[in-house]
C-alpha cells in the first residue's frame, strides 16, 4: 500500500492530498500525524491527481508531513450476532473491554437501497404500553417513527419506556418464541455523558443490554464521526433483522447533532448552502438513513426506527424536523406546556401522527373500534383545545353546555389518557376502554365518527347520566 | 429506423470512449469522450448508467443513475450515442419501474437480492414474451405516422393499440401478420421497407407529437366529494397538491389513482417512501376499478424512485412517467398521471445543478426550474392525436414546500402553470379533518368548462348547489372570527343557524375518510345527494326560524345528526329519501 506525504491543504474537517493513482469515491483513508497518531477518514471527492478527505477524528495535529494511506475499500462494519450485548464508540470500536469481535462478515455501511418491490408493507401492531402512542398514533413493526422533542424534554424517558415495554401481542395458539428475537440497537450521536449514563443504566437495570448493541458518539467525540455512527447502527440492524431474523428496534439520538455535523462538512467544502445553512442534499442524506427501516418479503425480521431529534427553538418548521417529517412515517410530538403541567409523557397528539396506523389496527389486529375511537378523540380534543382560547376571553359561563363538555373532555384527555407516567404499561384494551370512558362524557349524538353499532356496544350510558346529574347538582 | 437508446437496445458502444476525470456524488466528469447532450453513457468498470448533462471543451459532465461510491478517476466511460429513452409497448401496465424504466421485479430476480445492486440492466418491457396481435389494416392500405395498425389485449381492461411510430414516413402496407409475436417481431411491413413492431422507443425529454391541443370539457371524476363538488379537474387538466408533511398529499394521490375515471393511471413515486409504493403494489391488485370492475393494476403503471434511490434517476423519473402516459394517450385513452412529489424532482435538479456549480437562482434552485416545471405540465392536455383519436393526459403533482410555506419557489412556479389548486392545510390535518383540503384557498379554473357536463350527467342545478355551499362556508369563515371574540351564543339566531349548517357541510360533506370502504369512493350522484340533503335541512330550518321557532328546538331534532352519516351508508339513496322527509317532518312539527 502506497503512502503519500502530499497533503496540500487542511481546512476544518477536510484534508486535500495529491495522488498519482486513481482513488475511488468513499474509499477509507488512514492519516498518520508526525506525532504518531492515526486518524481515519473517507474520500469525499476524487479528481485526477487530487482527493478531498473527510477526517473523522478531527484534523488537529495534521500537517504537511502527515502520511496518507488509502485502504482501497469503503467503510465496512464487521457484523455478527456476537455484537449483541456489546458497547462500541461512534466508529464501531469496542469500548466495553470485552473480547475482540470476530465478524461473520464485513458489510459496506452505506447500505444499498431496498428494492421497493421487495418490501412487505408493515402492519404488525407493536404495543408500546403508552396510550398516546398505541391508542392515537400506533407504531407497527418496520415503521420509522421519530420523536420530535425540544431540549430539556423527557424524550429519552419515552424512548426507554418504548424500548422496555414494546411487545407484539401474540395471536392465540402461536408460540412465545418470538420474544427472544427482539433486539435493540442504540446509536448515540453527540449526546452528553449524563444522557448516555441514563440509557446505559436503564439497559443494565432491566437486563436489556444482553439483547442490545450500543454505538456511542458523545458530545466531546469528533463531530464528523457522527456521520458514520447511524450507518454502523443501521448496517448492524439490517444484518440482525434480515439475515438473522431479529425484530430490531433502532433508537437514534440525537439526529439534530447528526445534521449539525453534515452542515459543518458542507461548510468546509464551501458548498452552496440550502435552508438555514444546511446542505441542499440533506433530504437525500436523511432518507438514506430513515429508509433503512422496514420489512422484506419472505424474511422474518424487521427494522423499526425511533429517531429522536430536538427541534431548535421548538420549531417544527426548522429544516431538521421538517425534512425528517417528510421522510418518516409520522412523528410523536413532545410538548413543552404539557411537560410543565406534569403530564408524563408530554405527548401532544394533535400534531403527532402515525401514517402506518390505519393498516395496523382494527379487528384481528387491535380492536374493531380502535380507528373510530381514535378519530373521535382527535376531533373532540381538537375542539376542546380550540375552545380554551375562547374561555380565556369570555369565561366558561358564556359558553354553551356542549362547549363546556368539550372543555372538560380536553382536560380529562390530557390528565387521564395521555398522563400515565414512564413506568405504567397499559395494554391496548386498557387504552381503548379508557378512551370509551372519556368519550362517554360526551352526548351520544356528538360521536359522529363512531359507527352506531359500536356506540351501542361500548358507550357507557351511566357515564353521561352521572355527568348530567353532577351538572344538575352543581347548577342548583 | 428508430435509433434511440433504451435498455432494450444493443449496448454496443461505437463512439469515442472516454476516461473519468473526477467523481463527486452522482456527478462524474469525463475527458476524451465524444458525446452529445443527453446521450446515455456507461460509466466506470461496472458500467453504471448515466446521461450527459454538460459539455465544456474536452470535459463532459455526466449524471449517473446509480451509486458512485468506489468509482475512481481513470476508469472508462462509454457512449451509446443515444438519448435517454423508454421502451413503449405491451407490458407496461401492471409493471413497476425505477426512474429509468428498469422493472423492479426483474431487478430483484437478476440481483437475487432485496437490495438494489449496481450495474444491472433490464429492458423496460419483456423482449421474450409473446403477445396476441390482431391487425386492423391489410395489405394495400395506406398508413401514416401515428396510425393504429392492430391491437393486443394487454390486460383484462386495456387493449393495447399498436401504432406506426411518429418518426416513420408511412405508406402502403405490404404485408401484415396475425398471431403471437414478441414485441420486436415486425407485424406490419410497409412497401418503403419500414417495419412496425409492437415496441417503440422514445426519448423521454421530448414530447410525443399530436395534431393539436383542445379545450378540455369533461371532468376527471375523482370520487372525492370536495374535488368533484368544489374544485373539479378536467380530463387533460393539471393540478397541484401542495401541503406540509403529513397533510394528505399521498393519500389524495392514491385515492385519485384508485378511483379517478381515467382509462390508464401512471403513478410516479418521485423521491418519496418505499413503503408507500409497496402499499400500492399490495393494494391495487385487490381493488376494483370502479369503471370496469377489473383489478386496478390492470390499468396502472408504477414508477418508483424512492428517496433513498439515486438522485439522478429521481430527476428523470417524471419524464419516464409522462412519456408512458403520452404513449397511451396516442391510443385514444384518457390517462391520469400522478407525481408524488414534484418537489423532490426539483430538489434533484438543484442537487445536480449545484454539483455543476451553476449560478443558483432562488433558494439555490437552478434558474431553469420554472421552465422545466412548465414544460412538464405542458405535456398534459386534451389532444387530437396523429391518428385522429382523442386522448388526454391529466397531470397531478404533489408539492412538498419546506416548512409548509407556499411562498417557496417550487409551489409558486407550479401555481403559475396549473389550473387546479388543492391546498392542504396542517391545521385541518391536525384536527383530522380529511381530506385536509382548505376550501378557502383552493380553486379550479375548469369549473365553467365542466359545469355543462355535471348539469347534463348529474343534476341541472349542480352549479347552484355548489355556489350555495361555497357561500355558506364563506359566511362561516367570517362568523368564526367573531365567535373567537365573543362566543357563539352572542350571535343572532340566524347566524348561529348558519354555523350549524356549515358544520354539517364540513363534517358530512367535505370530510371523506380514505380508509372506510363505503366512503373512500363517492360517485357524483351521491356527492350531489349529500349536498342537497344538507340544503333541505338549511331551508326547512330557516323557515322555522322565521316562523319564530327557537333555534335550540330546530337544531336538536333527531334527524339532524344523521346528515353526517349519509357518507357511510351502503344504501345511501333510500337513506337520503328517508332523511329528507324526516327532517321536513320533524322541523315542521315544531310550528
Ligand atoms: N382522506 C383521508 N382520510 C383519512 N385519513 C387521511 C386522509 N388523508 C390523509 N389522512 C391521514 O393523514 C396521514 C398523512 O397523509 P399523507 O401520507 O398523504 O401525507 P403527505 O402530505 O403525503 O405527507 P408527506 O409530505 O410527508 O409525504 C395519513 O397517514 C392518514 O392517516
Ligand atoms: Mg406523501
Amino acid at each position: 500500500m502506497k503512502e503519500y506525504q502530499t497533503i496540500t491543504e487542511v481546512s476544518g474537517p477536510l484534508v486535500f492530498a495529491e495522488v498519482d493513482e486513481p482513488i475511488g469515491c468513499d474509499e477509507m483513508v488512514e492519516i498518520e500525524t508526525p506525532s504518531g497518531e492515526t486518524k481515519r477518514g473517507q474520500v469525499l471527492e476524487s479528481e485526477d491527481g487530487i482527493v478531498a478527505i473527510q477526517v473523522f477524528e478531527g484534523t488537529t495535529g495534521i500537517d504537511r508531513n502527515a502520511s496518507v494511506r488509502f485502504l482501497g475499500e469503503t467503510l465496512k462494519m464487521p457484523v455478527t450476532e456476537d455484537l449483541l450485548g456489546r458497547v462500541m464508540d461512534g466508529s464501531g470500536n469496542p469500548i466495553d473491554g470485552g473480547p475482540e469481535i470476530v465478524p461473520d462478515e464485513r458489510r459496506d455501511i452505506v447500505g444499498a437501497a431496498i428494492n421497493p418491490y421487495s418490501r412487505e408493507y408493515p402492519e404488525d401492531f407493536i404495543q408500546t404500553g403508552v396510550s398516546a402512542i398505541d391508542g392515537m398514533n400506533t407504531l407497527v413493526r418496520g415503521q420509522k417513527l421519530p420523536i420530535f422533542s425540544g431540549s430539556g424534554l423527557p424524550h429519552n424517558d419515552l424512548a426507554l419506556q418504548i424500548a422496555r415495554q414494546a411487545t407484539v401481542p401474540e395471536e392465540e395458539g402461536e408460540g412465545d418464541d418470538d420474544e427472544s428475537e427482539f433486539a435493540v440497537i442504540f446509536g448515540a450521536m453527540g449526546i452528553t455523558q449524563e444522557e448516555a449514563n441514563e440509557f446505559m443504566d436503564d439497559f443494565e437495570r432491566t437486563g436489556a443490554l444482553e439483547r442490545s448493541v450500543v454505538f456511542m458518539n458523545l458530545a466531546d467525540d469528533p463531530a464528523v464521526e457522527r456521520t458514520v455512527t447511524p450507518r454502523l447502527a443501521l448496517t448492524t440492524a439490517e444484518y440482525l433483522a434480515f439475515d438473522k431474523g431479529y425484530h430490531v428496534l433502532v433508537v437514534l439520538t440525537d439526529m439534530t447533532n447528526y445534521c449539525e455535523a453534515l452542515r459543518e462538512i458542507g461548510a468546509a467544502r464551501e458548498e452552496v448552502p440550502g435552508r438555514r445553512g444546511y446542505p441542499g442534499y440533506m433530504y437525500t442524506d436523511l432518507a438514506q438513513l430513515y429508509e433503512r427501516a422496514g420489512r422484506l418479503k419472505d424474511r422474518e425480521g424487521s427494522v423499526t426506527q425511533i429517531p429522536i431529534l430536538t427541534m431548535p427553538g421548538d420549531d417544527d418548521t426548522h429544516p431538521i424536523p421538517d425534512l425528517t417529517g417528510y421522510i418518516t412515517e409520522g412523528q410523536i410530538m413532545m410538548d413543552r406546556p404539557l411537560h410543565s403541567q406534569g403530564i408524563k409523557p408530554p405527548v401532544n397528539v394533535l400534531p403527532s401522527l402515525s401514517r402506518l396506523m390505519d393498516d395496523g389496527i382494527g379487528e384481528g389486529l387491535t380492536r374493531a373500534d380502535h380507528a373510530d375511537v381514535s378519530d373521535q378523540m382527535y376531533a373532540a380534543y381538537a375542539e376542546g383545545e380550540d375552545l380554551r382560547d375562547l374561555v380565556n376571553i369570555v369565561g366558561r359561563e358564556a359558553l354553551s353546555e356542549r362547549d363546556n363538555k368539550y372543555l372538560d373532555f380536553a382536560d380529562a384527555f390530557e390528565e387521564e389518557f395521555v398522563q400515565q407516567g414512564f413506568d405504567t404499561n397499559r395494554t391496548i384494551d386498557e387504552t381503548i376502554e379508557l378512551g370509551w370512558d372519556l368519550l362517554s362524557t360526551l352526548p351520544k349524538t356528538e360521536l359522529n365518527r363512531v359507527d352506531e353499532e359500536l356506540i351501542e356496544e361500548h358507550y357507557r350510558e351511566d357515564a353521561s347520566a352521572v355527568d348530567a346529574e353532577a351538572e344538575e347538582v352543581s347548577a342548583d | 429506423m428508430s435509433e434511440h437508446m433504451s435498455q432494450a437496445s444493443e449496448t454496443e458502444t461505437t463512439e469515442g470512449t472516454g476516461r473519468i476525470k473526477s467523481v463527486s456524488g452522482p456527478v462524474v466528469k469525463a475527458v476524451d469522450l465524444d458525446a452529445r447532450m443527453n446521450d446515455v453513457v456507461y460509466v466506470g468498470d461496472e458500467g453504471l448508467m448515466g446521461e450527459v448533462i454538460e459539455i465544456e471543451g474536452d470535459v463532459t459532465t455526466i449524471q449517473v443513475y446509480e451509486e458512485t461510491s468506489g468509482v475512481a478517476p481513470g476508469e472508462p466511460v462509454e457512449n451509446t450515442g443515444e438519448p435517454l429513452s423508454v421502451d413503449l409497448g405491451p407490458g407496461m401496465l401492471d409493471a413497476i419501474y425505477d426512474g429509468v424504466q428498469r422493472p423492479l421485479d426483474v431487478l430483484e430476480e437478476k440481483m437475487d437480492s432485496a437490495f438494489l445492486d449496481r450495474g444491472v440492466d433490464a429492458p423496460g418491457i419483456d423482449l421474450e414474451k409473446e403477445w396476441e396481435f390482431t391487425p386492423e389494416v391489410e395489405a394495400g392500405d395506406t398508413v401514416e405516422a401515428g396510425d393504429i395498425v392492430g391491437v393486443v389485449p394487454e390486460t383484462v381492461t386495456i387493449d393495447h393499440k399498436v401504432m406506426v411510430p411518429p418518426e416513420y414516413e408511412g405508406g402502403v402496407v405490404e404485408s401484415v401478420e396475425e398471431g403471437k409475436f414478441t414485441v420486436d417481431d415486425p407485424v406490419v411491413t410497409l412497401e418503403n421497407g419500414e417495419e412496425i413492431a409492437m415496441r417503440q422507443e422514445w426519448p423521454v425529454r421530448e414530447q410525443r407529437p399530436t395534431v393539436e391541443k383542445r379545450t378540455p370539457r369533461t371532468p376527471l371524476v375523482s370520487g372525492q366529494r370536495i374535488l368533484d363538488g368544489l374544485f373539479p379537474i378536467a380530463k387533460g387538466g393539471t393540478a397541484a397538491i401542495p401541503g406540509p408533511f403529513g397533510s394528505g398529499k399521498t393519500v389524495t394521490q392514491h385515492s385519485l389513482a384508485k378511483f379517478a375515471d381515467a382509462d390508464i393511471v401512471v403513478y410516479v413515486g418521485c423521491g418519496e417512501r418505499g413503503n408507500e409504493m409497496t402499499e400500492v403494489i399490495e393494494d391495487f391488485p385487490e381493488l376494483e376499478d370502479p369503471k370496469t370492475g377489473n383489478s386496478l393494476m390492470a390499468r396502472t403503471s408504477l414508477i418508483a424512485n424512492t428517496s433513498n434511490m439515486p438522485v439522478a434517476a429521481r430527476e428523470s423519473c417524471v419524464y419516464t412517467g409522462i412519456t408512458i402516459a403520452e404513449y397511451y394517450r396516442d391510443m385514444g385513452y384518457d390517462v391520469a398521471l400522478m407525481a408524488d412529489s414534484t418537489s423532490r424532482w426539483a430538489e434533484a435538479m438543484r442537487e445536480i445543478s449545484s454539483r455543476l456549480e451553476e449560478m443558483p437562482g432562488e433558494e439555490g434552485y437552478p434558474a431553469y426550474l420554472a421552465a422545466r416545471l412548465a414544460e412538464f405540465y405542458e405535456r398534459a392536455g386534451y389532444f387530437e392525436n396523429l391518428n385522429g383519436t382523442e386522448g388526454s393526459v391529466s397531470a397531478i403533482g404533489a408539492v412538498s414546500p419546506p416548512g409548509g410555506d407556499f411562498s417557496e419557489p417550487v409551489t409558486q412556479n407550479t401555481l403559475r402553470i396549473v389550473k387546479t389548486f388543492w391546498a392542504l392545510d396542517a391545521d385541518l390535518a391536525e384536527r383530522r379533518h380529511f381530506p385536509a383540503i382548505n376550501w378557502n384557498e383552493s380553486y379550479s379554473l375548469y369549473q365553467d368548462q365542466l359545469d355543462p357536463w355535471f348539469e347534463e350527467n348529474v343534476a341541472e342545478d349542480w352549479p347552484d348547489k355548489r355556489q350555495w355551499a361555497v357561500d355558506v362556508l364563506d359566511e362561516e369563515g367570517e362568523l368564526q372570527e367573531i365567535v373567537q371574540l365573543v362566543g357563539k351564543d352572542a350571535l343572532p339566531e340566524d347566524q348561529q343557524l348558519t354555523l350549524e349548517v356549515a358544520r354539517y357541510l364540513r363534517e358530512g360533506y367535505l370530510q371523506q375518510n380514505a380508509f372506510i370502504d363505503v366512503d373512500m369512493y363517492c360517485p357524483p350522484e351521491k356527492t350531489y345527494a349529500i349536498l342537497s340533503t344538507i340544503q333541505t335541512y338549511n331551508d326547512e330550518a330557516f323557515d322555522a326560524l322565521d316562523a319564530g321557532v327557537p333555534i335550540e328546538d330546530i337544531t336538536s331534532i333527531d334527524a339532524a345528526p344523521k346528515l353526517n352519516r349519509i357518507a357511510t351508508q351502503e344504501d345511501w339513496e333510500t337513506f337520503v329519501d328517508e332523511l329528507k322527509s324526516d327532517i321536513t317532518e320533524q322541523i315542521r312539527s315544531l310550528y
